[in-house]
């Protein structure tokens, strides 16, 4: 039983006891001042606290198979749920990638065993070559619900359309990490006064709004959704904005690195502060927050993309891109975006469940008869990121040093604690 | 000061400060025996991930004048080719007990990285496209050689800036000095963004030749055609190089500059490297006693390590 707890979900707060039951790894009861029961075994103090549906993450790089040294299934769910995550959503771009049933089965048995649910996006196309449509059916079929080529957008308008139109009736989301390679011409940072100033190659804001307005126009031309990852620009939402203001099948996830930190953090070439999307202006961490508030964006994704130290320490130009995110978002979001404790969670628990299609077993309500899937946050909670205490494998978090408000007590996965007072327990 | 990685680190008393070593170090340079004992015992290792002889030869010539020690790890021949990293290389390096490491490397920011990993001051000999510091000092003192001072002098800086490390550390060094400086570029070779660059920008060489005080002159890669940069380099001598014709309208007193190593016909005409008032080769001479300042001012001074 959680107990003395303010319970948050998308019906609002209340204060209230949890019931839960791990035989079934439902819940069983919810209500103020429920009875603990003889001598209070198995109770779960939640005073002070917010519990709420588990985190569910959009976009997480676990790098199994293939980028073991980084992180893997293990150690990257172990960092979820410390982070307050009952369920992720691993990318496809692995080694080999996660483009077919085989690799997909590979993913979800390994998952199986982990700190929290693993699902699965698979690749649109094969090899994320970007050529030929993958077999899109025969995910689908293993419960794959979100397909991307991410690391790369789809280039191709023709083969865009086409893998629009065949996921249709599938009742899949194509997601798209939005970027023109051939404008953004192999750069590494912002187009802008830092590229400039620092000598290294930018990628210009448009490159990424180019294939948002593409991809909106597709989703037009073919009636099938589309969600955008990580969008970073101040253009970029405003695009969403008119494209939901119309009607269309958009969702948009936002990464806490593009409302927290901007290009001018490059200054000193540390690859640590390179990924991709850049990161932007102050202009661009303006209108994200504003996409957030709003309901533009609708969830916040990590991007969690592990790296090892000698991959990190490369020349800027050659390192590569990408933080690692679980451990961190909660906070970051609970400090950084002037927003309701409400509103924060519904960008990081039931907004992406709903685009995930995992609202059967994540993102609440927090009610009898559903999964006991559950984190309990101590909201008023102050600590400093510490790179080197993190449960990922990797170290390149760049926020090392910073205060922030708000942190997991408490992840429950199906009745299991998994984290109980900040301590992973298995 | 412990590293020369940009301008930006020396500000305008720090290059007034490498103009006065530098004047007595080209004194030392013109002696018969040109060498004094300032920096026996200090090693000074050459670290060019990059191919640049004339850099390098500049470096290890200012070193030895200082009587300090030099090695030199050339790329081609090390376990860089092995696939060792940057961060293993100098700490490898450093392990041999160095003061000093002058690197040159074509990914911009190498030198800030090294200079988090070791202990040793770092001296950037160009890194990227970013910067070039000791050329823009060499330029600088170049300049007061001929013109007495930078102060309210027009300098106009002509071609591809964009892609360009001596561009980026000579606008720092010359607009500290207080000149006015004028970038002449077609814009796909300008820097996207020139917010907080103390410059004028023109797509006009010859509005602004004859008003200029300096004309410095930017190597052009033929590799920027492939780029859609230039159409071609005949279109771009037409437009930006300095022609013999070009150079009729420059004041007797304009310096024409170059950092080496030239495209003759392309950026240049011969003809115009001839002229008195092109100082290229005073550039190079003047580099290595600017070097041996630099040298001296991270090392000699005492306030180095």
């Amino acid at each position: 039983m959680i107990r003395g707890g303010t319970v948050v979900d998308a019906g609002g707060r209340r204060r209230a006891d949890v019931r839960i039951s791990p035989i079934d790894g439902t819940i069983l009861e919810v209500g103020p001042d429920l009875d603990p029961g003889a001598g209070g075994a198995g109770v779960i103090d939640a005073g002070g606290c917010l519990v709420t549906p588990g985190l569910v993450d959009l976009h997480t790089h676990l790098r199994e198979p293939g980028g073991e040294e980084a992180e893997t299934i293990e150690s990257g769910s172990r960092a979820a749920a410390l982070g307050g995550y009952t369920a992720v959503v691993a990318m496809p771009n692995t080694n080999p990638a996660i483009d077919d049933a085989a690799t997909v089965r590979q993913v979800l048995e390994l998952g199986a065993k982990a700190l929290c649910d693993v699902r699965v996006a698979g690749a649109i196309t094969v090899g994320r070559a970007g050529k030929q449509l993958a077999p899109l059916a025969e995910m689908a079929e293993l419960g794959v619900r979100l397909f991307t080529d991410d690391g790369c957008g789809v280039q191709d308008s023709q083969l865009m359309r086409r893998a629009l139109e065949y996921a249709g009736p599938l009742g899949v989301t194509l997601a798209q990490h939005c970027e023109d390679q051939a404008l953004a011409g192999g750069g590494h940072l912002h187009e802008g006064e830092w590229s400039s100033r620092l000598g290294i190659p930018g990628i210009p804001a448009e490159a990424e709004e180019l294939m948002v307005a593409r991809d909106i126009a597709l989703s037009r031309l073919t009636a099938a959704p589309v969600h955008f990852l990580h969008l970073s620009t101040a253009g970029s939402v405003e695009l969403v904005r008119e494209a939901k203001a119309r009607g269309l099948r958009i969702t948009a996830e936002a990464a806490p690195h593009h409302f927290t930190l901007t290009a001018a953090a490059a200054g000193g070439y540390d690859p640590i502060f390179k990924v991709n999307p850049p990161l932007r202006t102050d202009d661009d961490v303006t209108a994200v927050k504003a996409g957030l508030a709003d309901g533009t964006i609708d969830a916040i994704a990590t991007d969690h993309a592990p790296h090892t130290q000698e991959a990190k320490e490369e020349p800027f130009d050659q390192a590569p891109p990408g933080m690692v995110g679980l451990e961190t978002a909660l906070a970051l979001a609970l400090t950084e975006l002037d927003l309701p404790v409400e509103r924060v969670l519904a960008l990081l628990a039931w907004g992406p469940a709903a685009i995930a299609g995992l609202t059967g077993d994540h993102g609440g309500p927090v009610q009898p008869g559903r999964p006991a899937n559950l984190t309990v946050i101590d909201p008023a909670a102050e600590w400093t990121v510490d790179p080197d205490r993190l449960a990922s494998r990797s170290r390149n978090c760049p926020y090392a040093g910073r205060r922030l408000t708000g942190r997991v007590r408490h992840t429950i996965l199906r009745a299991e604690v998994v984290v109980l007072d900040g301590e992973a327990q298995r | 000061m412990r590293h020369l990685l940009s301008i930006s680190d020396l500000g305008a008393e720090g290059i007034e400060e490498v103009m006065r070593l530098t004047d007595s170090f080209v004194e030392v340079s013109s002696r018969a025996i040109p060498k004094v004992p300032t920096l026996r015992g200090k090693t000074v290792v050459s670290l060019f991930f990059e191919n640049s002889t004339r850099t390098r030869l500049s470096f290890e010539t200012a070193a030895k004048r200082l009587s300090a020690d030099i090695m030199t790890f050339s790329v081609g021949t090390s376990s860089v080719s092995k696939g060792e990293s940057v961060r293993d290389t100098v700490e490898t390096i450093e392990a041999m007990g160095i003061d000093a490491v002058v690197v040159r490397h074509r990914s911009a920011g190498v030198p800030w990285q090294v200079s988090r990993w070791i202990d040793a001051s770092v001296i950037n000999a160009g890194d990227g496209w970013h910067e070039h510091p000791t050329q823009a000092l060499l330029d600088c003192y170049t300049i007061r050689e001929r013109l007495q001072t930078l102060d309210g002098r027009r300098v106009a800086i002509v071609g591809d800036i964009k892609h360009s490390r001596v561009a980026r550390s000579a606008v720092l060094a010359f607009s500290a000095l207080g000149a006015d400086v004028t970038l002449v570029a077609p814009p796909t070779l300008l820097p996207p963004s020139l917010a907080g660059w103390p410059v004028q920008v023109s797509h006009d060489l010859d509005e602004v030749l004859p008003k200029v005080d300096v004309v410095y002159l930017l190597r052009m890669q033929s590799e920027r055609m492939q780029e859609a940069l230039v159409p071609s380099l005949r279109e771009y001598t037409a437009g930006y190089g300095l022609t013999r014709r070009r150079a009729a309208q420059l004041q007797d007193s304009t310096l024409v500059m170059h950092p080496g190593p030239m495209n003759r016909g392309v950026e240049i005409a011969a003809e115009v490297t001839a002229l008195p008032n092109a100082v290229i080769t005073r550039q190079v001479a003047n580099g290595v006693a600017v070097r041996m300042a630099v040298l001296f001012l991270l090392l000699g001074s005492g306030t180095g390590r």
